[in-house]
């Protein structure tokens, strides 16, 4: 299977991700490579196999429902760009 | 030809957990912004979430109320999008192994008749923060102590035909999370919440139109409008020779119509996939019995008891039945006054007038059940009337004391001396001649209406305190007297 410019377009956008026009030619090449191997995967015969949710053969563990984690907001947001009353400031996101 | 509405639901249940599905921040509502929102809800690099026992069982627990599947293995999926409020870049989320499976609702519509509404799952998720666009100029704000707060988005299937089916599943969904006491059920806090996805198509067709949803929608009557206007949109629009678009709609209920919020076709590519951080999570019978054996009275169960034991009218049982805090208040005042009639009365009328006047719960009534129930015996040994119990009601609401302090206190004691009511009765008679003229002259099958005039000046004259039933007596005796003589 190969993916042309269009898709890597399109995946960049989903991903907000920001690719040079030079580039998306080698990207779509590699990709196009995985899904190669991918597809070599794909032979393997899975029919009986449960899939895995994840590579541990393990089970999820309960936290007991307490509030464990007390105000940190001025420390937490010592990191952020901007914070504005308590408030992380981002640049203005328009419905 | 005609027009047909194919509708179907989303809502998100807050889980009324003290901490959030997968850390150890407060889901408390109305904190100052950011002071609920740890390492985890802000996404920190290198943080990891630790799943909330209290949320599983919940969801298992609503999923037995609906006579549901359970998923024994349910999976955590993330689904991808980007927006400030999301500060993963994903919404931790349940697609493919949901831990509810397929259930159902039974609603009662206006005739009478029952109809089954599909649940297809339920699915626990993570709320996202909130943005602020308003407040600053150039800036959003972003609040994130909602992220986090454990969510059970029920959907439905698209199984409802109208507006008002729509709201009565609605309704029936809240009253089940409530009385489970999962969700508190505030819509207005955004506790509850509804989007619907509505479509039209003719009448018999088995296709389905295009669909529209419908977000942002917080309290019943506004479900209601914004699924009736968006009917009626489509239908103008279909009928134009146009075509529906599948989009997301907001809302408005100021202006009381929908808008366009953004078209689903392009973004709508959440590349979902199981989530590396979480494990399945696993569930045995021995865990559902268990959580089984917690499974409180529901509303349609406690209808039919209401039926039963006390004989109540249908409607007053499914009002009654229907949120466990009424139930309950309802059934101490019934058994109080030992009439249950009497009670659902005064608790459908009287007391929600005042709960709905003051904009108070009825968990925070001034006036107890069991207060309530005492001024009921009041009315039942006739120490006072049905009109004065109102007056005294009103009192004790005001925090003037228990019904029979109120009563002592203003000195409302229905009057059953017979001396002094027949003295009453007499001068009534001696200042209304001509109206007792009229009585006299009248057929006596006509005469019957007419002492409802006396009976007024009576009681009137007596500041409502008289025993009606004597003065209805003495009236009829005297004035009867005096046709006859």
């Amino acid at each position: 299977m190969s993916l042309d410019r269009t898709d890597v377009e399109k995946i960049a956008h989903l991903a907000r991700l920001n690719i040079a026009e030079q580039d998306i030619q080698e990207y779509a090449e590699n990709l196009s490579n995985i899904l190669d191997l991918v597809d070599q995967m794909q032979a393997v015969d899975t029919q009986d196999i449960t899939p895995m949710a994840h590579p541990m053969d393990a089970i999820q563990r309960l936290r007991l429902d307490e509030v464990t984690e007390g105000n940190q907001r001025d420390h937490l947001q010592t990191v952020a760009p901007a914070v504005e009353a308590g408030l992380f400031q981002v640049p203005k996101v328009i419905e | 030809m005609e027009w047909e509405a194919v509708i179907g639901l989303e809502i998100h249940a807050q889980l009324a957990t003290k901490s959030k599905i997968f850390s150890g921040a407060s889901t408390a509502f109305g904190a100052e912004p950011n002071t609920q929102a740890c390492a985890v809800d802000l996404a920190l690099p290198g943080t990891l979430p630790v799943f909330n026992g209290e949320a599983l069982r919940m969801a298992v627990l609503f999923g037995l109320a609906i006579d549901a599947e359970i998923g024994y293995t349910s999976v955590f999926d993330r689904k991808n999008y980007f927006y400030p409020d999301l500060p993963k870049g994903y919404q931790t989320s349940q697609l493919f192994h949901p831990i509810v499976g397929t259930g159902y609702v039974d609603i009662t519509l206006d005739d009478g008749t029952i109809k089954r509404v599909g649940v297809t799952r339920a699915h626990l998720e993570e709320d996202a923060g909130k943005s602020l666009h308003e407040e600053f100029p150039n800036m959003t704000g972003i609040d994130l102590n909602r992220a986090g707060t454990p969510l059970l988005e029920i959907v439905s299937e698209p199984d409802m035909r109208s507006a008002e089916e729509a709201v009565a599943y609605v309704k029936k969904i809240h009253a089940i999370v409530t009385n489970l006491g999962i969700c508190d059920g505030n819509m207005a806090e955004g506790s509850f919440r509804c989007d619907c996805n509505v479509s039209v198509r003719y009448k018999g067709e088995e296709e389905f139109g295009n669909r529209t949803e419908s977000k942002n929608i917080n309290s019943f009557r506004f479900i209601e409008k914004a699924i009736k206007g968006e009917i009626i949109r489509q239908i103008d629009i279909l009928e134009d020779g146009g075509h529906i678009t599948q989009e997301t709609r907001l809302y408005d209920a100021n202006k009381d119509e929908t808008r366009s919020m953004r078209s689903k076709e392009e973004a709508n590519d959440y590349r979902y996939f199981p989530c590396p951080d979480l494990l399945p999570i696993v569930i045995d019978d021995d865990y559902v019995n268990q959580v089984r054996a917690t499974l409180p009275e529901l509303p349609d169960a406690r209808k039919a008891r209401f039926l039963e034991q006390y004989k109540l009218s249908d409607y007053d049982a499914m009002v009654l039945s229907a949120y466990r805090d009424l139930s309950h208040y309802f059934e101490t005042v019934a058994n109080t006054a030992g009439d249950a009639k009497l009670a659902a009365n005064w608790v459908m009328g009287e007391l929600s007038k005042l709960l709905n006047q003051n904009d108070t719960d009825i968990k925070d009534s001034p006036v107890s059940a069991e207060q309530l129930g005492g001024l009921l015996l009041r009315i039942k040994d006739n120490t006072i009337t049905g009109k004065i119990a109102k007056q005294v009601f009103e009192a004790m609401w005001a925090g003037e004391g228990s019904a029979d302090e109120v009563i002592e206190s203003k000195g409302l004691k229905q009057v059953t001396d017979s001396g002094a009511i027949e003295s009453m009765v007499d001068d009534v008679i001696a200042a209304n001649q001509p109206q007792v003229d009229q009585y006299v002259n009248a057929e006596p099958d006509k005469r019957g209406k007419m002492i409802g005039f006396f009976m007024g000046k009576v009681m009137q004259a007596s500041q409502g305190k008289a025993n009606p039933g004597q003065v209805q007596g003495l009236l009829k005796q005297k004035l009867d007297a005096l046709a006859d003589g």
